[in-house]
């Protein structure tokens, strides 16, 4: 999703932060940052002009070294383009909380913790958000077999 | 001779209480009352109650002390509302969902109020959270819309859109126009009917209960088009990855032509209820205001940022399946209120009628699939001649597709916003990861920007207007 007149904000975005790699997925822009430098990054992406948080998720690569890697997608309205931001997260680890940036990754933060146990450094509440407070594991990693979570409310009547 | 039973109550029995009572074997009033308190109490089975139970709470009323019975009445107020109650410190929690009925499905909001102003909001989520990411990994990609199309389940179609869209462009298949097209046509019907719900179930809870009845009426005429195209309202499994599921029925042109007829003499009627009227105006101008800025801060896209004044719509700054080809305006509006998104949203559905228009005028022939056999399964008629094509046939609904590695993200303009999906692929049959990024999830969570220091009455409005579909925000 590349438009030629968004060209220099790549160019600009690229030159702010070394550290950044970027890249091409399926003719859409992504951008490898280091955990380090994200906070950096996206303040320098927001100052460029993608100024508009759409998303964040985490992925699980069970078997790939760092195992999981937090995406956020950037948009700018005009001109139209997207920057897709990817970090990878060893287990155990946390990545910054980009909250202080856009405060709209708050919610997105707790799914990302909630589902896969993602800790965000310096998000203001990091509770679970999509499922109860006091379940136990995070159901959308990898090693959590599907089926492998005993179902509420399935107390029926038998007939004996 | 039997007596016939009392035509009122239909009890054979009545007049024997009459006669009771006139020799003296019912007890009276003090007594029944006695044995009616120990009942309540729960401490003593009754001893007597039998059939006067009723009669002794009638008697309880009656012989109680006036002033009390004044109070009960309500004839009485006492004003026991002392000084030391009110306090700024004072805030009070209130409670709203997750069963109200505003909150169109399960929200749960914390309201921390002083008096009636809004101090802080907090929305709780997840009671429709069924995990259905995780269920997009366990099937294959054939599969997928059945999953994702129960998402957001107002506009099916657009689910089923951006998820063909992301498989598609891992893929790199070609879709052959009709069937483009046809996805055009019915993303947008679909957002015609989004919106009239929508309208309809925020005109009910702003009181304008005839709004409800007309709403629902229109989109009936859209739904009737959708059964007879998909076999379905709704979670319709029509848009697929390499084409649309079947062809348009017969005699749709006509079909599209009613609904259009329909819809704009509805939308007449609408208009000329609501926004003009000066009780509508009230409850909307100047209620639940985002600002440029807060829109960029927590995501919020579609009718909603349009509202406020944002030109951005994903149909034309990042065009799909053909929609650049055709002729629209997007509707911006600058106040960013309540009043402002009805407007955006009335005007959107005129603006998807012109494309429906221009879709049904200029609709090519043509395939409805893809004519890349990796995707589509060989046609049936095939099927009894070739043993190759049987073998391919089987494989394809029992093992899927096998989609090339990597990650891409579509985004697709839902009545709601922008409607993403993050689309991991390893290689396989089965998607890797699937992330939806769903326009209500951010809008929820820019009520209490919304909320915040207005009125409590002005919840409901505000809510109503962000038009968030639960099934989108908790997946």
């Amino acid at each position: 999703m590349t438009t030629p007149s968004a060209d220099p904000m790549y160019e600009d975005l690229a030159g702010r932060i070394e550290s950044a790699r970027f890249g091409d997925s399926k003719g859409q822009v992504i951008v490898r940052v280091p955990s380090a430098d994200l906070i950096g990054f996206v303040d320098a992406a927001k100052e460029v002009g993608f100024a508009m948080f759409i998303d964040l998720c985490a992925v699980d690569y069970l078997h790939r070294d760092p195992r999981f890697e937090v995406v956020i997608n950037l948009l700018s309205i005009d001109p139209p383009a997207r920057v897709r931001i990817l970090v990878e997260v060893p287990a155990g680890e946390s990545v910054p909380s980009i909250t202080g940036v856009f405060p709209g990754a708050d919610f997105y933060e707790r799914e990302a913790f909630d589902l896969f146990g993602v800790e965000f450094e310096g998000h203001p509440d990091l509770t679970r958000i999509l499922l109860p407070d006091d379940w136990e594991g995070h159901p959308l990693r990898k090693d959590v077999p599907v089926g492998s979570v005993p179902v509420q409310f399935k107390g029926t009547h038998r007939v004996s | 001779m039997s007596k016939p039973p009392d035509i009122i109550t239909g009890d054979t029995e009545a007049p024997a209480f009459a006669e009771a009572a006139k020799q003296g074997s019912v007890k009276p009033a003090s007594e029944r009352r006695v044995t009616h308190d120990l009942w309540l109490s729960g401490t003593e089975g009754p001893t007597d109650t039998g059939r006067f139970t009723d009669e002794g709470a009638q008697e309880m009323l009656l012989d109680e002390d006036p002033e009390v019975l004044a109070g009960q009445r309500g004839t009485l107020v006492v004003d026991d509302y002392g000084e030391d109650a009110v306090s700024d410190e004072v805030t009070q929690i209130i409670n709203m969902g997750p069963q109200h009925p505003a909150t169109h499905g399960v929200l749960r909001l914390h309201l921390e109020l002083e008096g009636e102003t809004i101090k802080r909001v907090k929305p709780i989520i997840g009671y429709l959270h069924t995990g259905m990411e995780r269920t997009a990994e366990a099937l294959t990609y054939m599969q997928g819309p059945t999953n994702v199309t129960r998402m957001d389940y107002l506009s099916p179609f657009h689910n089923e859109l951006a998820f063909s869209l992301a498989v598609e462009r891992l893929l790199d298949v070609e879709i052959p126009p009709r069937a483009q097209t046809i996805r055009i046509l019915m993303t947008e019907l679909n957002r015609v009917a989004s919106h009239l719900l929508w309208a309809a179930t925020t005109g009910f809870d702003l009181g304008a209960l005839s709004m409800m009845i007309y709403g629902w009426r229109e989109r009936e005429a859209v739904l009737g088009f959708f059964e007879k195209t998909t076999g379905l309202r709704m979670n319709h499994n029509y848009i697929r990855p390499g084409g649309v599921a079947a062809d348009l029925p017969d005699g749709w042109e006509e079909d599209v032509v009613a609904i259009e007829e329909t819809v704009l003499a509805g939308l007449a009627d609408y208009e000329g209820l609501l926004m003009g009227n000066p009780i509508f105006i009230e409850r909307t101008q100047g209620v639940g205001v985002l600002n440029p800025a807060e829109c960029f801060a927590f995501g919020v896209t579609g009718p909603m940022a349009r509202a406020s004044g944002i030109d951005f719509d994903v149909r034309k700054a990042f065009p799909y399946s053909g929609i650049e080809n055709f002729d629209f305006d997007i509707p911006v509006a600058q106040h960013g209120d309540v009043y402002d998104r009805f407007i955006v949203r009335f005007e959107e559905i005129r603006q998807s009628l012109r494309i429906v228009r221009q879709a049904a005028e200029a609709m090519p022939l043509g395939d409805t699939r893809t004519e890349d056999r990796k995707v589509t399964p060989p046609p049936r008629a095939r099927i009894d001649q070739s043993m190759e094509a049987l073998i391919h046939h089987f494989k394809i609904f029992t093992e899927g597709f096998k989609v090339p590695a990597g990650e891409v993200y579509q985004a697709v303009e839902s009545p709601r916003g922008e409607l993403g999906m993050y689309l991991v692929s390893d290689g396989g049959a089965k998607p890797w990861r699937l992330h939806v990024r769903g326009p209500s999830f951010a809008h929820v969570q820019a009520l209490p920007a919304m909320l915040t220091d207005s009125l409590i009455a002005d919840t409901i409005a505000a809510l109503a207007s962000a038009d968030p579909v639960m099934g989108d925000v908790d997946r």
